[in-house]
């Protein structure tokens, strides 16, 4: 076990949260980048906290989400930075989003559930798109007739809207009787 | 300010007593003529853009400033035949759920056409379910378009790309481990992650349902290895009385929905708990 300087530490895991594709929780660094090093986990999350003051006042900032710490420009600067990005942004459909709102609010839901909800059929489709996309798992499967998939959200959804958990989603809340819906 | 008020509200009392073109069951149409004169092809993308028929309804809902509550069935299913029609005649792939809806409001109506005998106190208004569908549909349908609106990543979050120096070598992992050690290392791993945990238990609804598949997760990672876990181990103490009875909670509710069973040796034995047959 050796040791390291708090300075070195925070050079460290700041590297380590840049190079790496996913967000790297705190539990995830203390097993594989410390892992041959004397650090306790309040070294570890001091270390956070002081690089996400120093990144204060910068283009982009520290932040965390469902699976961990992971850099981001802030957002003030999303709408200029969309000019360097050529390709737009996918738009998702209402099928998809309701299907997807469903998953997050309602879970764990089965499709036969979702349906019922909608009123229409479930494209596989979307189910496919939401699979692949990793924003939806299978945990298991109801016991009912026909042994339908139950599906959660899981961390890369919650991370994809910078979430860290779902009760960050917005509040659900029922409509009061005039209020206009823009779609 | 009376007097204002009362001179805007008149002249449009005076147009629509003026202007309906139909009267069903007492109640002035004002607005459905302009239904029927939109060109067919506007329709076929008016109509394509509707979730199905509950968002038909409540489109036809809205629009006529109706509250869902009093549901005014007449008029409604007049005017969802009116598109159900218009659907056929532009040769719209007709869904079988728009004929469904159909059949159920003209279900209702006719309910509510028959003759009134002595309510029995069972008896429910036959609107009351196709309310309660258009009410949690709304939510749900409101809850998608906040959705869209959180900033997400590739539209509103940008995130960083750092290239490794150019004298990294990767380190080849040691794969040799014994599965004792998998378990104990999963063990740890469950016993910290339990740690921090994020609770927010004002906000029940959403509490239970993440715990509900919190527990799942946790049963279907731990199946790997044992059929069962100990009641005991899907509870973590250091969340306090909130987080286990949210936890328990998670447990009857899964419990009741029979996903998860719960298992007992002997009296007064530890309980197990384990995913039903179907779920491993």
């Amino acid at each position: 076990m050796r040791d390291i300087t708090e300075q070195q530490l925070k050079r460290l895991i700041e590297a380590a949260i840049f190079v790496s594709e996913k967000p790297l929780s705190q539990e995830n660094i203390k097993q594989t980048l410390l892992a041959d090093y004397k650090v306790t986990k309040i070294r570890i999350i001091t270390a956070i906290e002081s690089l996400q003051c120093d990144y204060q006042n910068r283009g982009i900032q520290l932040i965390k989400v469902a699976s961990g710490y992971r850099f981001q420009a802030v957002s003030e600067l999303s709408e200029d930075l969309a000019a360097l990005f050529k390709e737009r942004a996918p738009r998702y459909s209402r099928a998809l989003l309701e299907t997807l709102s469903l998953i997050a609010y309602k879970q764990p839901i089965t499709r036969g559930e979702i349906e019922q909800i909608r009123g229409v059929a479930v494209s596989s489709s979307i189910m496919k798109t939401l699979s692949e996309k990793d924003w939806i798992k299978i945990v298991g499967h109801k016991e009912v007739p026909g042994k339908p998939a139950i599906y959660i959200t899981t961390n890369e959804f919650l991370d994809y809207f910078s979430l860290s958990v779902l009760s960050d989603l917005p509040q659900l809340r029922p409509l009061t009787s005039n209020e206009k819906l823009t779609t | 300010m009376n007097e204002e008020m009362l001179n805007k509200d008149q002249p449009k009392e005076m147009v629509q007593q003026v202007l309906p073109l139909a009267m069903i069951r007492g109640e002035a149409l004002i607005e459905q003529p302009k239904d029927l004169f939109i060109p067919p092809y506007a329709l076929a993308i008016i109509l394509e853009q509707f979730e199905g028929p509950l968002d038909l309804l409540l489109y036809l809902i809205r629009k006529q400033k109706f509250d869902i509550i009093d549901l005014p069935i007449a008029p409604i299913t007049e005017q969802y035949m009116v598109y159900v029609e218009l659907m056929k005649n532009v040769k719209l792939e007709l869904a079988a759920e728009y004929l469904v809806m159909a059949a159920i409001l003209a279900e209702i109506k006719s309910r509510l056409l028959l003759p009134k005998q002595v309510l029995e106190e069972s008896e429910q208004d036959p609107r009351a379910e196709l309310i309660r569908r258009l009410q949690e549909y709304e939510v749900i349908k409101y809850a998608a378009i906040e959705l869209d609106k959180i900033p997400r990543i590739e539209r509103d979050s940008h995130l960083t790309e750092v290239a490794l120096a150019n004298n990294f070598i990767p380190r080849t992992a040691i794969t040799d481990i014994d599965i004792t050690d998998l378990m104990r290392a999963f063990n740890e791993v469950m016993k910290r992650t339990a740690a921090f945990e994020h609770h927010h238990i004002q906000r029940e609804v959403l509490s239970t349902r993440e715990r509900m598949a919190m527990v799942l997760t946790k049963l279907t990672e731990a199946s790997k290895y044992q059929p069962f876990i100990e009641f005991s181990r899907l509870f973590n103490a250091n969340e306090g009385k909130s987080g286990v009875v949210v936890t328990f909670l998670a447990i009857l509710e899964l419990i009741k929905a029979s996903l998860i069973e719960c298992i007992q040796a002997n009296v007064y034995g530890q309980l197990h708990v384990k995913l039903k047959e179907a779920c491993q």
